[in-house]
C-alpha cells in the first residue's frame, strides 16, 4: 500500500454505469484524455453473463452476484429522523449494482420518458390546482430543464438503446397505436415493439373494455438485429426471462457494456480502471474547484488522479453520498428545510395485482423481459384530475412479465399459507395460471426524507456510511389505494377465480425486507434556484463549478415511469453543455 | 519430427548471400505507408507478445521441432534492428538472412515477402527505423534443442524451398484489381502460411496460384483451428461469397454467412481492419478469381427438412434436442443465425467439409467474435465443455454438420475426446 499519483488527465468518471459510460463516449469524441473508475470488479457479458451458467437464480439474485457488495459497504435505514438507523444488510427491497455496467448491467430495460409536465412540477400543479394544493411538507419543485430541450436527447439515448416500441406521435403527426398520452416525439423507436406474451394480450383487452389506453411499453430489449450509432449490435431478445439482476447472455439487453463499451475499447484516449473506489473529490483552497479524486484501488494504494474536470456518476444515492464525503455543497436539514446535499430523497411508489385462473388459462409466467409487456398511461403523470383526489403524483399500468423464477416464484392466492403441503398445493396450481399487474408509481419528496451520513456505522474503509431517511407518507398511501382502485377494473375485467391486491396501508411503514424496485432518486437534485438545489440545470454543481452530477440523484422527485431513459437524456444533456459552452468557456454555465 | 531432421541435414553446405543493394537511409516522408504495410503484413501478430511492448518480439511460437521466440524488430540499437541497413532489412525480408548472416527459420514467412516491390520495402524500412519506438529486451534464446537448434541447414531449407527473391509481376492477362489483391495475397499477406496445406518439409505446397490448385486451399490445424480454403469452390470454400461478403469478413469479422473465430481473429483485429476499402476489394476479386480445387464439390442449398421438423416440436432426430437446449437461441431453429451478430449455421463453410475440427473445438472452448473498428462489438460463446459430454457434442457436431443442406459428416465421440484434451475456454 502507498500514496500514488497518475498523470494528469482531462476529465475523470466516476462510476461506469449508464451515466459514466455515456459521458465517457461524450468526452471522449470532444477530444478529452479521460480515465473511469468503478469500485468494482469488471464485467461483461462474457464470462458473467455466458450462457448456461448466467441463468442461475441462485447465484444472480439470492446470492447477489452482481449486486452491491453489503459485505464492504452499504447503507444505514430509518424511518424518521427521531429513529436510531441500522446498516441495511441483505440485499432484498432494492438492489444496487456495483462492478463495470453498474446497475445498468442488470436492469430489466424498459425505457421511458419523462412527461412534460413531470419536468415542471411545482410550476404545472400550481396552475392547474392552485398553490395551496401542494402540501408544505412535499419541497416539490421544477427541474430547470423542459421536454422540448431533452427530446433531442431521448431520442438519441432510444438509438443508443436499441428501444423496441410504437410511436403515438411524431412530429406532430400520429403514427400508429403508442400511447396516446405521449408527448411528440422526433423520431419513432428504432425498434418495432416486442411481442407480448399471453398475459400482456389479456390486460391490453381487459384494459380496452374499461375504456383505458393500453400500448406496448419500450423496452431496451431488442425486438430485432439492431446496430446502434456507435456500431456496437444486438440481438434479438429470446424472453429467456433473465434480464432481471442478469447479464444479459444473448446482447439483447441494452447495457453500458454491450451499447456503448465496446465503442469505446477502440479509442486510445479512454481508460477504465475497475476495483478502484473513490473515497474522496479533491478540491482546493477555495472549494469551488474540483482538483480531482482520490480513490483506493485494488492493492488498497491510496491513488490521487489529477483531472481538469470530474463527472460523478456513481448509483442514485451515492452520488449525494460523494457530495457529502468530499464536503461539497450544504448538507440538507430536515428541521430547517435549508442546505441541499442529501435533499428530496425519492424512490417508487408500486403497487400490485394478481389475478388467478383456473387451469385451462396458461400465462406461462417463465417465459419473458425486462422491458416486454402491455401499460397504460391513463392515470400517470397528470393524466387525469387531481383536484378532488387529494395527492399529486401517478402511476403506469402494466403486465410486465420479466420472467417469474423458481426460486422467487410467483403470487399465490391471499390466506395460503407460506409454508407446507397447502402451500405446494398452491403454488401447482397457480404457477402458470396467474397474471400479476403493477401500478408503478411516482414518490414525492418529503421533508424528512433525505439522505446524509451516518454517525455511528462505518465500511470497509473506515468511512461514516451514508444514512437513509425514509418512510411513506399520507400522499403514498391515498395514491396507492386509488391505483390498486382504477387497475382493479382491469384486473376484474379478466373474469379471474381469484384476485390478489397488494396496497400500502395508510400508516404501514417502509420495508426493507421486501423487493419493490431498485428506482432511487435525489440527493443531488437540479433546479434554478442554487439555495433549493444542488446542481443547475445542465447538473453542474453549483458549488463547484467543473464537476458534474449526473444519475437519478438529480430528480427532485420520483417518476412513475421507470427511471433510465431520463436518467439517459439528462447525460447525453449534460454532455452537451460540456462540449458546446463547459470546454470552451469553463466556470458556471449558469450564474449563481 | 524425424523428417524434417533428415531433410535439413542432408545438405552440408551454405548458400552465399549474393545480393548487394545500396544502403539507403529512411525516407521519414514513407513512415505512413511503411506503418499500413506493416499492418497489412501483420507484422505484430508475431513480433508483439500479449501484453508486450509493440514489435519488441518474444512471442513464444509452437513449432514441431521445439519453441521459437519472435524477436525484438524495434530500431532498438543493440536488442533490436536500429543497426540495420535497408539493405540487411530487405535481404532479412526477401530471402530469410539476418544482418549476422543466419537465416531465420521458415516462420518468419520470407518465402511470401521474397515479392514485396523495393518502394514497399524501402517504406517499411522507413517504418521500423522511424516509426516505432525502440526497445531495449533481447531476444530470448530458441527453446530447440541441439542438433535441431543449428541454424545452418535452414539454408539449405531457404536454398531448397524457398523461391528466387524478386519482385512481384502480375499474371498474364490479370487486371490491376487482380493483380493489386494476388501481390497483398501472395506478399505481405501471407495468407498461405496457414491457408495453404505444407509439405512434411514444412514448405507451403504453392505460394501462388501459378504453382498450382493447392494455393489457400485449406492448411492445418493452427493453434487447434483448421485454416479453411479460400478458392472459389464449393464444399468449404468461398464459392457461396461475394466480394462485399468477403471485404465486410475482412473488415468486421463477419458477414451474413460466418463471423471470424479462433486463430483468424487476430489476423482481422490487427491487419485486416486497417486496409483501405479498394485493398479489401482487389483481394476479395483476386480470391474469387481462384479456380476451384475441389472440382467435385456441390453447390451449397438451403434445405428446410430441420427446421420444419424443429418448429412442429420434434426433435427426435439425434444431436436435435441439444441443438434446441444450447444452440437455437442465438443460431435459430432454421440455422440461419442473426446477419452479423450470430453466424449462420446453415450454409457455413465450415460446416461444408469432412473436417469437423473447428466445429467441436468451437463447442468445447467456445468461441469469440472480436471488434474491430467499424464493428466494434464483440460476442462471445461461452464454452460448452463443462455442461456437454463428449457423446452430446458429437451428436449435436453431427447435427449441425449435415443439417439445412449442409454438407458436413457425422463425427464419432473419439474425435471429440480428443480435441477436448487441448481445447482450452475462450479468453474474456
Amino acid at each position: 500500500m502507498a500514496d500514488l499519483t497518475m498523470p494528469h488527465v482531462d476529465a475523470v468518471i466516476i462510476g461506469f454505469g449508464w451515466t459514466g459510460a455515456i459521458m465517457a463516449k461524450e468526452l471522449t469524441q470532444a477530444g478529452l484524455k479521460v480515465v473511469a473508475l468503478e469500485r468494482g470488479p469488471n464485467r461483461d457479458t462474457y464470462p458473467q453473463g455466458a450462457y448456461p451458467t448466467s441463468i442461475d437464480e441462485l447465484t444472480y439474485n439470492t446470492r447477489s452476484k452482481l449486486f452491491q457488495d453489503m459485505s464492504k459497504s452499504t447503507l444505514t435505514i430509518r424511518h424518521k429522523p427521531s429513529d436510531q438507523a441500522v446498516p441495511y444488510r441483505q440485499l432484498a427491497a432494492f438492489l444496487p449494482g456495483t462492478g463495470v455496467g453498474g446497475a445498468g448491467l442488470h436492469w430489466s430495460g424498459c425505457h421511458w420518458r419523462v412527461t412534460p409536465e413531470e419536468l415542471k412540477i411545482r410550476s404545472h400543479y400550481e396552475e392547474r390546482y392552485g398553490k395551496a394544493f401542494i402540501p408544505d411538507e412535499i419541497p416539490l419543485q421544477d427541474w430547470g430543464v423542459s421536454y422540448e430541450e431533452l427530446e433531442p436527447h431521448f431520442s438519441f439515448a432510444e438509438q443508443v438503446f436499441g428501444t423496441s416500441g410504437q410511436a403515438y406521435k411524431v412530429n406532430g403527426e400520429i403514427v400508429g397505436p403508442g400511447n396516446p398520452f405521449d408527448a411528440d416525439r422526433s423520431t419513432p423507436f428504432p425498434l418495432p415493439p416486442m411481442k407480448n406474451p399471453y398475459s400482456a394480450e389479456l390486460f391490453k383487452q381487459a384494459a380496452t373494455e374499461v375504456g383505458y389506453h393500453p400500448f406496448s411499453i419500450p423496452a431496451a430489449n431488442a425486438s430485432g438485429v439492431y446496430t446502434n450509432p456507435y456500431g456496437c449490435q444486438m440481438a434479438p431478445c429470446t424472453f429467456c426471462g433473465f434480464c432481471s439482476g442478469y447479464a444479459c447472455y444473448n446482447y439483447s439487453k441494452a447495457s453500458p457494456n454491450v451499447n456503448i463499451l465496446p465503442a469505446l475499447r477502440q479509442v486510445p484516449n479512454f481508460e477504465l480502471r475497475a476495483k478502484c473506489d473513490v473515497v474522496l473529490i479533491e478540491t482546493d483552497s477555495t472549494g469551488t474547484k474540483a482538483t480531482g479524486v482520490i480513490y483506493v484501488d485494488e492493492k488498497g494504494n491510496r491513488v490521487t488522479q489529477p483531472a481538469d474536470l470530474v463527472i460523478l456518476g456513481a448509483f442514485a444515492y451515492n452520488n449525494a453520498y460523494m457530495m457529502l464525503l468530499s464536503k461539497i455543497g450544504t448538507p440538507y436539514d430536515p428541521t430547517t428545510g435549508e442546505g441541499t446535499i442529501g435533499k428530496n430523497f425519492c424512490y417508487q411508489n408500486e403497487n400490485s395485482i394478481a389475478a388467478f385462473f383456473d387451469g385451462d388459462k396458461f400465462t406461462n409466467p417463465f417465459v419473458g423481459a425486462g422491458g416486454n409487456g402491455i401499460a397504460c398511461d391513463d392515470f400517470n403523470a397528470d393524466h387525469f384530475d387531481h383536484g378532488p383526489l387529494g395527492f399529486i403524483g401517478g402511476a403506469p399500468m402494466w403486465v410486465n412479465q420479466a420472467g417469474t423464477k423458481p426460486i422467487g416464484g410467483g403470487p399465490l392466492p391471499a390466506g395460503t399459507p407460506s409454508w407446507g403441503s397447502a402451500w405446494k398445493k398452491a403454488v401447482k396450481d397457480n404457477y402458470t395460471h396467474v397474471v400479476s399487474m403493477n401500478a408503478h408509481g411516482t414518490n414525492m419528496p418529503d421533508r424528512e426524507n433525505y439522505l446524509d451520513l451516518d454517525p455511528d456505522y462505518t465500511d470497509y474503509l473506515g468511512r461514516p456510511l451514508l444514512r437513509l431517511t425514509f418512510n411513506w407518507h399520507d400522499n403514498d398511501y391515498k395514491m396507492a389505494n386509488f391505483m390498486v382502485d382504477k387497475m382493479g377494473a382491469i384486473a376484474k375485467a379478466m373474469n379471474p377465480k381469484a384476485m390478489k391486491v397488494s396496497a400500502k396501508k395508510p400508516g404501514e411503514p417502509f420495508d426493507t425486507r421486501h423487493y419493490q424496485t431498485t428506482h432511487m432518486g435525489g440527493g443531488v437534485i437540479m433546479g434554478t434556484d442554487p439555495t433549493k438545489s444542488a446542481v443547475n440545470r445542465y447538473l453542474q454543481s453549483w458549488d463547484v463549478s467543473n464537476l458534474f452530477v449526473v444519475g437519478s440523484s438529480a430528480f427532485p422527485q420520483g417518476l412513475g415511469y421507470n427511471p433510465t431513459g431520463t436518467v439517459a437524456a439528462l447525460t447525453y444533456w449534460s454532455a452537451k453543455a460540456i462540449r458546446e459552452q463547459y470546454l470552451k468557456n469553463p466556470g458556471p454555465l449558469v450564474p449563481v | 519430427m524425424q523428417p524434417i531432421k533428415i531433410a535439413l541435414a542432408a545438405f552440408g553446405f551454405t548458400l552465399a548471400c549474393s545480393a548487394t543493394f545500396a544502403q539507403t537511409a529512411p525516407d521519414p516522408t514513407l513512415v505512413g505507408q511503411g506503418q499500413y504495410l506493416a499492418e497489412a503484413g501483420d507484422c505484430a501478430a508475431c513480433h508483439t507478445a500479449p501484453n508486450g511492448k509493440a514489435f519488441a518480439g518474444g512471442l513464444p511460437m509452437a513449432s514441431p521441432i521445439g519453441t521459437i521466440y519472435t524477436s525484438n524488430i524495434t530500431p532498438d540499437k543493440s536488442a533490436g534492428i536500429g543497426d540495420w541497413s535497408y539493405d540487411d532489412f530487405q535481404r532479412l525480408m526477401r530471402k530469410g538472412v539476418t544482418k549476422q548472416g543466419y537465416v531465420v527459420y521458415p516462420a518468419m514467412p520470407y518465402p511470401s515477402y521474397a515479392r514485396l516491390t523495393e518502394p514497399d520495402l524501402k517504406a517499411m524500412y522507413a517504418y521500423f527505423m522511424l516509426g516505432v519506438q525502440p526497445v531495449d529486451q533481447a531476444n530470448r534464446a530458441n527453446g530447440i534443442p541441439w542438433p535441431l537448434s543449428m541454424r545452418w541447414p535452414l539454408h539449405i531449407w531457404r536454398w531448397f524451398y524457398a523461391p528466387t527473391a524478386k519482385p512481384f509481376v502480375a499474371a498474364a492477362g490479370q487486371g490491376a484489381e487482380i493483380a493489386r489483391g494476388a501481390y497483398l495475397v501472395e506478399g505481405l499477406g501471407h495468407c498461405g502460411a496457414c491457408h495453404t496445406p505444407r509439405r512434411i518439409t514444412l514448405q507451403e505446397t504453392a505460394l501462388s496460384d501459378a504453382d498450382g490448385p493447392s494455393y489457400l486451399s485449406g492448411g492445418a490445424p493452427v493453434d487447434g483451428w483448421p485454416a479453411p480454403s479460400l478458392r472459389n469452390e464449393n464444399g468449404g470454400g468461398l464459392a457461396g461469397w461475394s466480394e462485399d461478403d468477403i471485404v465486410a469478413f475482412m473488415k468486421t469479422g463477419r458477414n451474413k454467412h460466418s463471423a471470424s473465430f479462433g486463430a483468424m481473429n487476430d489476423v482481422v483485429v490487427d491487419s485486416l481492419q486497417y486496409l483501405s476499402d479498394s485493398d479489401l476489394r482487389s483481394i476479395a476479386a483476386y480470391l474469387k478469381s481462384l479456380p476451384p480445387k475441389n472440382t467435385a464439390a456441390q453447390p451449397y442449398a438451403y434445405d428446410d427438412t430441420a427446421t420444419k421438423a424443429l418448429l412442429s416440436g420434434d426433435a427426435s432426430t439425434r444431436g436435435a434436442q441439444a441443438y434446441v437446449d444450447r444452440c437455437a437461441a442465438c443460431h435459430g431453429s432454421d440455422g440461419k443465425g442473426y446477419e452479423g451478430v450470430f453466424p449462420a449455421l446453415a450454409g457455413n463453410p465450415i460446416l461444408q467439409t469432412d473436417d469437423a475440427v473447428s466445429a467441436i473445438h468451437i463447442i468445447l472452448s467456445g468461441g469469440r467474435l472480436p471488434g474491430t473498428k467499424t464493428a466494434p462489438s464483440y460476442f462471445v460463446m461461452g464454452p460448452y465443455a463443462d455442461v456437454m459430454t463428449d457423446q452430446n457434442i458429437a451428436d449435436v457436431v453431427s447435427y449441425i454438420e449435415t443439417s439445412w443442406g449442409n454438407q458436413g459428416k457425422p463425427v464419432t465421440t473419439g474425435q471429440v475426446a480428443a480435441i477436448r484434451k487441448t481445447a482450452t475456454p475462450v479468453n474474456p
